[in-house]
């Protein structure tokens, strides 16, 4: 039933919010934050700080309480799913936000860069992610994309002084707008071949016919080539490293995490749910695009001298494995999937959060070269990043190497075996790019020019650093906690 | 089966099509259309006065600020009419939602009146 | 609905085509940041011609395509606002908006 059928309908069926509730919580902080920020201008970021970060706690409490969620598996028409699939991806996602929040104080203090706007587009952004895992209705998706996407170009640009940060800004914006272009026109054509933009009805309007039509396979291709775009695979990954060079440290953090995340909490419920009838026609061009993002991922990755630049490449071919879980179009390949996403998303923050420390002051020290030697003269520093370099790597105990297990099992079990090769012999030569990042660190002397550099961390940017630090390696070692909600968690409701 | 593989033959003909007739749009005004190349056609205006200047002229930035605005607002107008057509019949619960809808677009007057958005500079 | 007893869906289909194509088209051949803005608006209402034919054709009785046309268009008027103030940034910083001399960033 859509909205304007609820909505006309003549007895009013009552309006349930509370699978809406983490949404409201956070767009209500930010619009709080907002008017803060307007009616009492203040140098004084702490105030901005606490109220996100209780605004963030609030929208986890709203969403845990969602786990239990007894009503029916859609409200306001179909639009929002109450499924713990959403919970899942929220929490993922709020996690993410809490620890970008503590990091952007740390960072945007240093900086100079302190200003009352960031914490409400951040919020807003924020909202836009997991608004997009709970949606089900493909207007809603669009809208909730755009919501995260437009928050996070101006954040990119936020450092707008910096000329990096306004180019990054300029490429993110007109590339998100270009790939969004070609997600409205493939909702245009699901909505033309199936008659309803509803997940669940357009399932109900495809496996009705015996054969896919043609224009529901150009529905397939746009929307794949507009996720594509915003979980950065290959080829649609161009904006991926000047973006993320570009913006502040603490906005790429939380991006690289959040819009990750986010996405693919989308494109798992798109095409696990409405498309599944298709499986058979997307699972082999899923494939190629997981292969493709892995090889050209890990290959350029190796050539940069820049850590945010490597990290950035290491996310595109990261992209790739998750995709491998996805292309298996299976059960298994979705709970991988998921994993994979969580684990990703806490490695990657926190080897971003390191990256923020140690370049002391805004956008300095990001050359591979300082990192020389880090280990010596930072060993928490240089223990954790090694941590999560591992990790992204694969490499046991890590949570990492249990995420790609899974994933692969997952695709051989679907029969996707030269596929799980690719992606094996690729992961074994990007394991060689993780590893001198982490042999610069612990054998080689520091640069002369930051030997005497001192590196101050505080009790946020502690927690943005050791936190997924800790998750990593528990993880890797007890991944049965996150396989147990995941039982659960990977079944899509309706 | 056949006509399954045939559904993506209707995909590539169209995709197919698509080129071809960019290609021969193309193709034919190339080998139809008059050549004369000369060094007056590459003037700004064929006749009268030879402009001044460049084509790109600066404009005061302050009126896309108002111009920004006017826009953001104006479109926002637009979910007002499919809702005054029947708010009607939907009774208070309508009411109060527009209500909510247009309070956060004041929010965003006011904020931008309280950044000095809204004054000359 | 008046549409669809009058013009055949495939009218308007490529219509919106030939507009998204265009739109495209302006994306990658365009150097300057203002246009390649407006070529992706070009693509935007592409859609909505492509939403409001499909609409009519469907006789929907939820009008979810006239809907879905009314939100993109405010999500367009969104996305020029904030694009023209990216654009701004960059011209006030670097005295130009032309894409292709916008290259601090590459590998």
């Amino acid at each position: 039933m859509g909205p304007l059928a609820q909505a006309v309908a003549p007895s009013h069926m009552p309006i349930v919010l509370r699978p809406l509730l983490p949404e409201l919580i956070l767009v209500g902080t930010a619009l709080a934050l907002m008017l803060l920020d307007a009616l009492r201008p203040t140098p004084d970021q702490r105030p901005f700080v606490l109220l996100s970060l209780a605004g963030v706690a609030g929208a986890a409490a709203a969403t845990l309480s969602l786990w239990t969620w007894k009503g029916p598996g859609s409200v306001l028409g179909g639009m929002i799913a109450a499924d713990r699939f959403a919970v899942y991806f929220r929490l993922v996602i709020l996690a993410a936000a809490a620890l970008g929040i503590l990091l952007s104080s740390y960072y945007l203090d240093r900086a100079g860069e302190a200003r009352g706007e960031y914490y409400p587009l951040l919020l807003f952004a924020t909202a836009g992610m997991t608004l997009i895992t709970a949606a089900s209705d493909l207007i809603l998706i669009f809208l909730a994309l755009e919501i995260l996407s437009l928050s996070l170009y101006l954040l990119t640009g936020f450092s707008f002084r910096r000329l990096a940060s306004a180019e990054a800004s300029m490429k993110y914006f007109l590339l998100g707008a270009f790939s969004s272009a070609f997600f409205l026109y493939g909702i245009a054509f699901a909505y033309g071949a199936t008659g309803t933009t509803n997940l669940a009805g357009i399932a109900t309007a495809l496996a009705s016919r015996v054969n896919g039509d043609a224009l529901a396979l150009i529905a397939v291709g746009l929307l794949a080539v507009g996720f594509s775009f915003k979980i950065a695979a290959v080829p649609f990954h161009m904006w991926t490293p000047d973006a993320y060079q570009g913006a502040p440290t603490c906005v790429t953090a939380f991006m690289s995490a959040g819009t990750k995340v986010a996405a693919f909490g989308a494109f798992l419920r798109v095409f696990g749910v409405a498309f599944l009838p298709l499986a058979h026609d997307w699972r082999a061009f899923m494939g190629v695009l997981a292969a493709i993002s892995i090889i050209v991922g890990s290959v350029l990755a190796i050539a940069q001298t820049d850590i945010k630049r490597l990290l950035a490449y290491s996310s595109i071919a990261q992209a790739g494995f998750i995709l491998v879980g996805l292309s298996a179009g299976t059960q298994a390949g979705i709970q991988s999937a998921m994993f994979y996403l969580a684990v990703y998303a806490g490695t990657v923050l926190g080897a971003f959060a390191v990256v923020a420390i140690a370049s002391v002051r805004g956008e300095e020290h990001t050359a591979l070269s300082s990192y020389a030697g880090l280990a010596r003269r930072r060993p928490l520093l240089g223990l954790a990043l090694t941590a999560f370099l591992l990790s992204l790597a694969g490499i046991p105990p890590m949570a990492g190497f249990i995420a790609k297990v899974s994933v692969f099992s997952a695709a051989v079990q679907a029969g996707s075996w030269p596929l799980v090769l690719i992606a094996v012999l690729a992961s074994v030569a990007a394991a060689f790019f993780y590893i001198r990042v982490i042999v610069l660190m612990y054998m080689q002397d520091p640069a002369p020019e930051i030997e005497g550099v001192r590196i101050e961390s505080d009790p946020a940017g502690w927690a943005a650093v050791l936190a997924p630090a800790f998750l990593t390696v528990v993880f890797g070692i007890l991944p049965g906690l996150l396989f147990g909600l995941l039982r659960t968690a990977s079944v899509v409701r309706f | 089966m056949e006509s399954y593989y045939a559904q993506y033959g209707v995909v590539v003909a169209v995709l197919i099509a698509g080129i071809g007739l960019v290609a021969v749009a193309f193709t034919a005004a190339r080998i139809v259309a008059p050549r004369r190349p000369l060094p007056e056609k590459l003037t700004t205006y064929e006749c009268g006065i030879d402009p001044v200047g460049e084509g790109w002229a600066q404009t005061q930035i302050r009126y896309y600020i108002y111009a920004f605005l006017f826009v953001i607002f104006d479109v926002e107008s637009v979910f007002l009419f499919p809702w005054a057509t029947i708010f009607e019949r939907l009774g208070m619960q309508a009411v109060v939602e527009m209500g909510i809808f247009i309070f956060i677009l004041a929010l965003g007057l006011l904020y931008a009146y309280r950044k000095k958005v809204l004054q000359w500079a | 609905m008046i549409a669809a007893d009058t013009i055949r869906l495939p009218i308007p289909l490529i219509f919106s085509a030939t507009l998204f194509s265009a739109g495209v088209y302006g994306v990658l051949a365009r150097r300057n940041a203002v246009l390649v803005l407006m070529s992706v608006e070009l693509m935007l209402n592409a859609v909505n011609v492509n939403l409001v034919a499909f609409s009519a054709h469907l006789k929907d009785k939820l009008f979810t395509g006239q809907i879905f046309a009314l939100f993109v268009i405010t999500v367009a008027a969104a996305e020029v606002g904030i694009g023209l103030a990216i654009v701004i940034l960059i011209y006030r910083n670097r005295e130009m908006i032309n894409v292709d001399e916008v290259n601090l960033l590459k590998w």
